[in-house]
């Protein structure tokens, strides 16, 4: 049996200087944003927020300095993260860049790309989308099916992905593509493409390309993910990112940062925070112990992630705790909903009545999806057991 | 890790691991006293890592001692050795160097505490302790009471205070102690510690020990799954039973990030000029303990069939452990209460703020 590890971390003093600097940001930029507008957590976007987030250089902020980067550690970054999390800042526009198409590119990417596609994201004013799911490619992302066929001087594309988020506002896709057949294994012959969509003044570039974004209304009726289909879109060779064929490592690769993050345990937190005033208003020994209690995983979750952002930071693989961090949040944020049923005659809504009331009906429904987005929690846990030696 | 929690880890499982059979435990569950494990770990300086240097000791942290009572909880090692380390600590911080040998701590009731006084140049203390682990079998007990506002802590003697023997259901002793007029051999005011003490740390001790107790019963879940075969197959190769598994490695998990938070905040409430609430993290960590001892627990005798059901195999020394330790010192719905008010009195607003101070 492999052993996880969950150590202790002792964060460097310019994060708690950082954190000084990210609240008084927030009070100035922040201040006024409705709770059910913060519930939105990492899917809330706003570009002139981002633009301000990036003139702090906050964006990319571990980055060479080189790209645009401030090159600091990855606890200042993870101590911003969940500042912003926290105060449900709308950071959902640079989000996906920022966390993983940047060290993608940064890892994989060639010189060109990185000057070409880096300092814009860190002046948060170029935003990301990821093109993997396919419709009939979800957990079982090796069955990826949107071609990309060799043509003189780069690709074309064919295909279909779906649930790209933001992908109708995004300047750049990282996507997934197959580039060869391999009927003995499925993971070779994937690669990895930048593919733009919007230039850097922001006009929609995709159509005459070939590219078509349909939005998909979510349950919620909101316009978060779409659909992009490709038909014979161009993309020079200049848009491969790393090898040919060797996009599967890579992948997993970025993947691995995408798990362990704040923003896998506190997309709830609006509703903690709406639960902890009502429970001032109208105290009850239940309340008190249910509110306890949350409070009690949010200790441990915390505890949890920052530990993987010190593995993360030693240069650690740390794919089994992330998993780990990744099912236990996801349980967190959705069980918070319920609980706060049990313990408060409110019924939710949509938009009108108390800020519990909203809140609670904002994330009632949107938190069904945050055992789906990132990998399932079955898959997770798919990942767990194979640490644990069962697979 | 620090050098020192890494030696100190490797020598309790090393010893644990060795000494501590199944024969042992089925003697300790009838009383019998395992001597020899005692005196080993005594003899590697397992028993007071606490205890500073000004008072005999070697000043180690919290989260280095976590190690060894942690490993205490995996093995289900049939002494109190996480009670004696705390034992040794509160002396410790009542300016008393700590003798050698099994202790234990008492402090009386939440309703009706331990009484302290003096008569002439002795201390003596009056009161009943219930449930006191190991209270007959150790040499000497750590009692605590208030006196003049501040926490007193005492010795008293085997012998100086009437013992009636019971035991939690993992058959560990949980005696009545009565005090009446005994006599209090050391005693001295530990600054810094509120009246609470036993209760607080003594929750803090069960919180390590699941965590422990919840490593082994995941060790062997995943042991056993990977032998017991049916349908032509190892269990441990169907997913349903590797979901499960996955979750009770969750659990694992959780619990020991949430002791080592709250060790990691006693050690910076020591160590800090400034104020550090590790109250808190003490009470987060056994809500969230005591809530995962019966997850975990259901699910690796789930995943052990009929035999785990056995008296037999091993697995009941450590589920019935979980399931008695969560209980003790405050079960994880009181904790959980205590946290709630102290969230509340906090505030929404201010609630981040105060889980960011201790980094
Ligand atoms: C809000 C949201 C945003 C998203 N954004 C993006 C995005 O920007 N880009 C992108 O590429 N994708 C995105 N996705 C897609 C996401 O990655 C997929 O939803 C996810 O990978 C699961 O795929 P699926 O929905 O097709 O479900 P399926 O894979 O069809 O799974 C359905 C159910 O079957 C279970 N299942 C599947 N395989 C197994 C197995 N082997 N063993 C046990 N159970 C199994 C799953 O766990 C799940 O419970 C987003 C999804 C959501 C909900």
């Amino acid at each position: 049996m492999q052993t996880f590890s969950f150590d202790p971390v002792e964060m460097p003093p310019a994060a708690a200087t950082l954190r000084e600097e990210a609240r008084e940001f927030l009070k100035e930029h922040n201040a006024s944003r409705k709770p059910l507008d913060r519930a939105q957590s990492w899917s809330g976007a706003d570009p002139e927020f981002s633009r301000k987030m990036g003139a702090q250089g906050w964006i990319g902020m571990v980055w060479p300095k080189k790209y645009g980067g401030q090159e600091r550690t990855s606890f200042e970054r993870y101590v911003m993260l969940e500042e912003m999390l926290v105060a449900g800042a709308p950071v959902g526009a640079h989000w996906i860049a920022d966390r993983q198409s940047g060290p993608l590119l940064l890892n994989f990417g060639t010189e060109e790309q990185r000057q070409k596609y880096l300092p814009p994201v860190t002046r948060g004013e170029m935003f990301y989308c990821i093109g993997m799911s396919e419709p009939d490619s979800g957990s079982d992302l090796a069955s990826v099916r949107t071609k990309a066929t060799k043509v003189d001087g780069g690709y074309l594309i064919n295909g279909r992905k779906i649930w790209t988020s933001n992908a109708d506002k995004a300047h750049t896709m990282i996507a997934l593509f197959r580039t060869r057949t391999n009927e003995q294994n499925r993971h070779d012959g994937l690669s990895q493409f930048v593919v733009d969509l919007r230039d850097s003044n922001g006009n929609d570039l995709k159509e005459k390309n070939g590219i078509f974004v349909r939005p998909i209304s979510s349950m919620l009726g909101e316009k978060h993910f779409n659909e992009v289909t490709f038909e014979d879109a161009f993309l020079p060779d200049t848009a491969l990112v790393g090898s040919e064929h060797n996009g599967w490592s890579q992948v997993m690769a970025e993947l691995a940062f995408e798990r362990s993050g704040p923003e896998r345990y506190l997309s709830s937190i609006q509703l903690v925070i709406q639960m902890i005033k009502a429970l001032k208003d109208s105290p009850s020994p239940q309340g008190y112990t249910a509110i306890g209690r949350l409070v009690a995983h949010l200790v441990t979750l915390r505890q949890m992630s920052v530990s993987v952002a010190g593995k993360l930071n030693a240069g650690e693989d740390p794919a089994l705790e992330g998993s780990i961090v990744k099912d236990l949040g996801a349980i967190f944020e959705q069980e918070i909903p319920t609980i706060a049923q049990q313990i408060f005659s409110v019924e939710p809504t949509l938009g009108d009545g108390s800020d519990l009331e909203q809140v609670l009906g904002f994330l009632i429904q949107n938190s069904v999806s945050y055992s789906l987005r990132g990998g399932t929690r079955e898959i997770l846990r798919g990942i767990i057991a194979r640490g644990l030696g069962l697979r | 890790m620090s050098d020192i929690r890494k030696m100190l880890a490797e020598t309790v499982n090393r010893l644990l691991a060795d000494i501590v059979t199944t024969e042992m435990l089925v003697d300790a569950e009838q009383g019998i006293w395992p001597k020899e494990l005692w005196q080993a770990v005594e003899e590697n300086g397992l028993t007071m890592p606490l205890v500073s240097s000004d008072n005999g000791g070697v000043g180690c942290t919290w989260l280095d001692a976590m190690v060894v009572m942690h490993g205490a909880g995996h093995y289900s090692a049939p002494i109190p050795l996480a009670e004696t380390i705390l034992a040794t600590w509160l002396l410790d911080q009542a300016g008393i160097q700590p003798p050698m040998g099994p202790l234990s701590i008492a402090s009386g009731s939440e309703s009706q505490a331990l009484q302290f006084h003096q008569e002439s140049d002795t201390w003596h203390v009056s009161g009943v302790a219930k449930r006191v682990p190991w209270g007959g079998q150790v040499e000497q007990i750590v009692v605590t009471g208030m006196s003049e506002g501040k926490l007193r802590v005492g010795l008293v003697k085997q012998g100086n205070f009437g013992v009636e023997n019971s035991q939690n259901m993992a058959r560990e002793p949980r005696d009545t102690l009565t005090f009446d007029n005994a006599l209090v051999s050391m005693t001295g005011i530990a600054n810094g510690l509120p009246e609470n003490a036993v209760s607080v740390y003594g929750s803090l001790l069960r919180s390590i020990q699941i965590g422990g107790a919840l490593e082994r019963t995941l060790s062997e879940s995943v042991l056993y799954a990977n032998d017991r075969t049916q349908f032509g197959k190892p269990i441990g190769k169907f997913q349903a039973v590797q979901q499960n598994l996955a979750q009770l490695a969750d659990e694992v998990a959780a619990v020991g990030a949430a002791s080592t938070a709250a060790c990691a905040a006693i050690d910076l409430a020591f160590s800090s000029k400034e104020e550090v609430d590790s109250l808190f993290r003490i009470a987060a960590a056994k809500a969230r303990a005591s809530e995962a001892a019966g997850k975990a627990s259901s699910i690796a005798h789930q995943a052990h069939g009929a035999f785990g059901f056995t008296y037999e195999h091993i697995l009941h020394f450590s589920t019935r452990r979980l399931w008695s330790w969560r209980a003790e010192y405050g079960s994880g719905d009181f904790w959980a209460e205590m946290l709630g008010r102290r969230v509340v009195e906090i505030g929404a607003d201010q609630l981040w703020v105060h889980l960011t101070a201790t980094d």
